[in-house]
């Protein structure tokens, strides 16, 4: 992704730029619970880099191929569940050793994802959303259900460390967050920049014109779909240990499902920095909308309202918007004579190299 | 086995309330190619306006209907406007976003007004009883049942002996054609929604009377509703009331059969079991790139 020779000093600029803003915010996260460490905020600060998480990795599946799927939940709560299963079954010694089994039940959150994707894979668009939604309650009635297993609507209790009191208790769970945030962004990254990633691209373009040139539709599909989902997982068992009682109705929670994919959607689908800039706005203001209006439900009002201002005023989402603003500033910039290179400017503007869905064309 | 026979009535009569409501859900996907996850907000809507008319001005739930219905077909062409025709480009995707907040609104909105206690509708079918072949059935069932036959009769004579029923046809059909023919297809889309609506407060009538519900009972109906719709084929109303009976009916025999706590499950399975045969749904046609 190198500019043209004629533009090598602003897309150089820019990236120099870019660089400063994510070093900045990462030493932001980082620096974070020792700026502020009382519970409040770094409860607000693990919420908020927990969806930072969700809808990068719902992004990978959502985003690049355009399958969207509104029960993640399931995952999550699955994630949550096996964790605490695995820390109940094997007695762990609270505090850090159960973080080790954070991969393990993301391992089998991606074994359940292979069976589920396998057969919701096999429908496409309005039918594929339909049957993630339906699984995702499949698994909050087997939560219900399987009462000797799970506790059921009784909920299961897991163990915690005494050791972390005070302002000290949410830390741990923020770095590994954290971690399990930047872990997404690597692989969404990596994903972006890869043959497979342009794979799922195009299948998000036209699948069929995918398969016909030799994309093996199948096959990604499944992938994103698994990886995604095993990310999901890691991240749900984090949460799972963090809040220490799980509840199928709470972990399993289709509004869960929804945030994820509202904060992709905010922030610009099938970009890398979308996701993270939708959770980012979006986490603590629904939190504190939560914190205030709680008890009378209103909160969920002002949910509906921001959920459709978002989609009838910037349907493609801030980050690509706002490209295209740059991207018309610099042609003005440049004057009439360098507009006969639309394509250069444009990408250069950043890391998103337009699509077509991207401009609009995803058939009405 | 008496139990099994008198669990398979009882299915197909509550079959035909969910027949209903799904008609109305695989109507608005067939005309306008998009899921509306809030049918199942806009029937407990239909609900809690009934519960607001009986307990102010007494009136008796199923004649609550000749205002809630007219309202319902309003509110169904206003959020058609709104919210659903703005959508230019990817709007199976958006539309489905949209329709979840439609959703969040209404719960929220609900919630505000009638708190999350539960409620029910009540009249005197609720209770009142009448034997046949031994079976001990609630009128309840039996009005809700005849309903669902009028109003999906009357769904049905419109969509097939009408002028306007051929221009919902045709839009669903293929939308350009339509368009190309003189379809007025925006108009057509808007009251499709609306009937779509109307036969959601119809259905949260008898859903109402027949369950004690809260403004967060919808998340529980529209998962139900959407595999019925997809397990019928999606935008086909044949489909949709074949699953109905055919959901309603098994999952009222495991009821007796297994137990209660796993009726609802067996839906879904139904659901996965159906999709790794058909993936298209019973009455579904299978198009490219479409389904």
């Amino acid at each position: 992704m190198s500019g043209t020779p004629t533009l090598a000093i602003r897309p150089a600029r820019a990236t120099a730029l870019k660089a400063f803003g994510l070093a900045l915010l990462a030493l932001l996260a980082l620096l974070l619970p020792v700026v502020a460490p009382d519970p409040a905020t770094t409860n607000m600060a693990i919420f908020t880099v927990m969806y930072v998480g969700l809808a990068t990795s719902w992004n990978i599946m959502g985003g690049y191929t355009g399958y969207i799927s509104l029960g993640h939940a399931a995952f999550f709560g699955f994630g949550a569940y096996s964790f605490g299963l695995m820390l109940i079954h094997f007695n762990v010694t609270p505090g850090y050793p159960p973080f080790a089994l954070v991969p393990v039940a993301g391992l089998l959150t991606a074994v359940l994802a292979v069976g589920i994707g396998w057969i919701a894979l096999r429908t496409r668009a309005a039918t594929f959303v339909i049957v993630t939604i339906a699984f995702m309650f499949m698994l909050q009635l087997l939560g219900e259900n399987l009462v000797e297993l799970t506790g059921g609507g009784a909920g299961l209790g897991l163990p915690y460390s005494h050791d972390w009191g005070g302002d000290f208790f949410n830390i741990p769970y923020y770095y590994a967050m954290l971690a399990l945030a930047v872990l997404a962004l690597v692989i969404s990254w990596w994903i972006r920049r890869s043959k497979f990633g342009l794979g799922l691209l195009a299948i998000r373009d036209d699948e069929d014109k995918a398969l016909a040139v030799g994309v093996p539709t199948r096959g990604f599909k499944l992938t994103a779909f698994v990886i995604s989902a095993l990310l999901v997982g890691m991240i749900g068992a984090v949460y799972g240990y963090y809040i220490t009682y799980l509840y199928p109705q709470f972990v399993f929670d289709p509004l869960i499902g929804i945030s994820m994919v509202l904060m992709a959607f905010f922030g610009g689908l099938g970009t890398l920095s979308g996701p993270v800039i939708g959770a980012l706005l979006l986490e603590p203001a629904q939190l504190e909308f939560a914190y205030r209006l709680g008890a009378s439900k209103l909160y969920l009002v002002f949910y509906a309202a921001v959920f459709l201002i978002v989609i009838l005023l910037l349907p493609r989402g801030i980050v690509p918007s706002v490209a295209d603003l740059v991207r018309g500033w610099r042609r003005r910039q440049m004057g009439p004579t360098a507009g006969g290179s639309r394509k250069a400017p444009a990408a250069s503007a950043g890391e998103e190299p337009p699509t077509p869905a991207q401009q609009g064309l995803a058939s009405p | 086995m008496t139990l099994v026979l008198e669990a398979a009535v009882l299915g197909i009569l509550t079959g035909g309330v969910y027949a209903l409501m799904a008609s109305g859900l695989t109507l608005i996907f067939g005309v306008m190619r998009i899921i509306n996850v809030g049918h199942g907000a806009l029937v407990v809507l239909g609900a809690y306006l009934s519960f607001a008319l009986f307990s102010s001005l007494h009136m008796d739930p199923f004649v609550s209907l000749v205002v809630t219905m007219p309202v319902m077909f309003l509110l169904g062409v206003l959020l058609q406007l709104v919210f659903i025709r703005p959508l230019k480009t990817d709007r199976e995707a958006l539309s489905v976003l949209v329709t979840y907040a439609i959703a969040l609104g209404i719960e929220g909105v609900l919630g505000y007004i009638f708190t999350t206690n539960y409620v029910e509708l009540r009249g005197w079918y609720e209770t009142a009883t009448f034997a046949i072949f031994g079976f001990h059935i609630t009128w309840v069932y039996v009005f809700g049942f005849a309903l669902c036959l009028l109003i999906l009769g009357g769904l049905f004579l419109m969509l097939y002996r009408t002028a306007f029923g051929g221009a919902i046809r045709a839009t669903m059909l293929n939308r350009t054609a339509a368009q190309l023919i003189g379809v007025d297809v925006d108009r057509v889309a808007a009251i499709a929604f609306g009937i779509g609506v109307a036969t959601a407060a119809a259905g949260g009538v008898v859903f109402g009377i027949t369950n004690a519900f809260n403004p967060g009972s919808h998340y529980d109906l529209i998962s139900r509703l959407l595999t019925i719709i997809v397990l019928g084929g999606l935008g086909s109303l044949r489909g949709a009331i074949i699953a109905a009976l055919l959901m309603l009916v098994t999952e009222d025999i495991t009821q007796v059969l297994i137990s209660p706590v796993w009726a609802n499950f067996v839906f879904f399975v139904i659901l996965v079991a159906i999709l790794i045969v058909r993936p298209q749904g019973l009455y579904g046609v299978r198009v490219r790139d479409r389904i």
